[in-house]
């Protein structure tokens, strides 16, 4: 029996402004964190103007329910725009090669720390949150964005689809190409910053 | 039947719980006579925990008061 009850974002009396900042607290840990994966060091900027652009249509959002995905949604566009601002590209994939990728199977055939009992956890482990990022920011907003809120914040595919604004099966399948550039831009990363290198000699 | 090929396209998926029907049941056919691509699964799970695991982050208190006053700074404008 639940003797206290759920903390609510809505409270009886609230003011909009008062509900929406406890909407933005309650979230605001998570905003950052995504904002952090898909913008880089442009993250509290794009932070800041979620806030502010999602305080301006507050009386747009009916359901408080849905609020979480209401604000992640906003931050994602605000993130895309500064993508699509910066000059830079991100570098060329090619698509064909990665497809049929499979970091498992890389991993076993290059063996890269023939002492290892564990090959492919040894290979993870090497891996810091800051190289994730950088891993990360190596992929293509397409299909960056998807991975992060599915596989790092846990968003259902279908709210996914809805923060998206694509179909379900668009969204599956920039998740699986995705999953296959992650896979493969974080062999490439560990080939390049000398990860393996220094795994083999741990 | 299918081989290998085309149960490590299914791998996540599986674990997503959004294989159709009959994938999931071809791919389960597939593992339960193939040890290397079980050895893929497993690896995939780790890779999903690895992801979510990567997803901690804290707001430095520089950036978090500047939020902090935007927040607060909201509707006075």
């Amino acid at each position: 029996m639940r003797l206290v009850p759920e903390p609510s974002i809505e409270r009886a009396g609230d003011k909009p402004r008062q509900s929406f900042e406890r909407l933005a607290r309650a979230e605001l840990a998570r905003l950052y964190a995504i904002a952090r994966r898909l913008a880089g060091d442009e993250a509290e900027d794009a932070v800041q103007e979620c806030l502010v652009k999602a305080f301006e249509r507050f009386d747009q959002l009916d359901d408080l329910d849905a609020g979480p995905a209401w604000l992640a949604r906003i931050l994602v566009n605000c993130c895309h725009d500064r993508g699509r601002a910066r000059s830079g590209r991100p570098r060329e994939i090619a698509f064909e090669e990665v497809d049929d990728f499979s970091l498992y199977r890389k991993i076993a055939l290059e063996d890269p720390y023939p002492y290892s009992d564990s090959l492919h956890l040894d290979f993870l482990g090497g891996f810091g949150r800051e190289d994730v990022r950088e891993v990360l920011l190596r992929l293509p907003d397409l299909y960056r964005i998807p991975l992060v809120l599915v596989y790092m914040y846990g968003f259902p595919t279908k709210e996914a689809a809805r923060i998206l604004d694509a179909p379900l099966g668009t969204v599956l399948a920039r998740l699986h190409r995705g999953r296959k550039l992650f896979e493969r831009q974080m062999w490439d990363y560990a080939e390049e910053t000398g990860l393996l290198e220094e795994g083999a000699t741990r | 039947m299918i081989g290998c090929k085309e149960a490590v396209r299914h791998l996540w998926e599986y674990l997503d719980e959004t294989v159709g029907d009959a994938d999931r049941e071809a791919l389960e056919e597939h593992l339960s006579r193939c040890r290397r691509c079980c050895a893929e699964l497993e690896f995939a799970e780790e890779m999903r925990r690895f992801l979510s695991e990567s997803s901690r982050e804290e707001i430095p208190p520089d950036v978090m008061a500047r939020l902090d006053e935007t927040l607060e700074g909201l509707g006075e404008r």
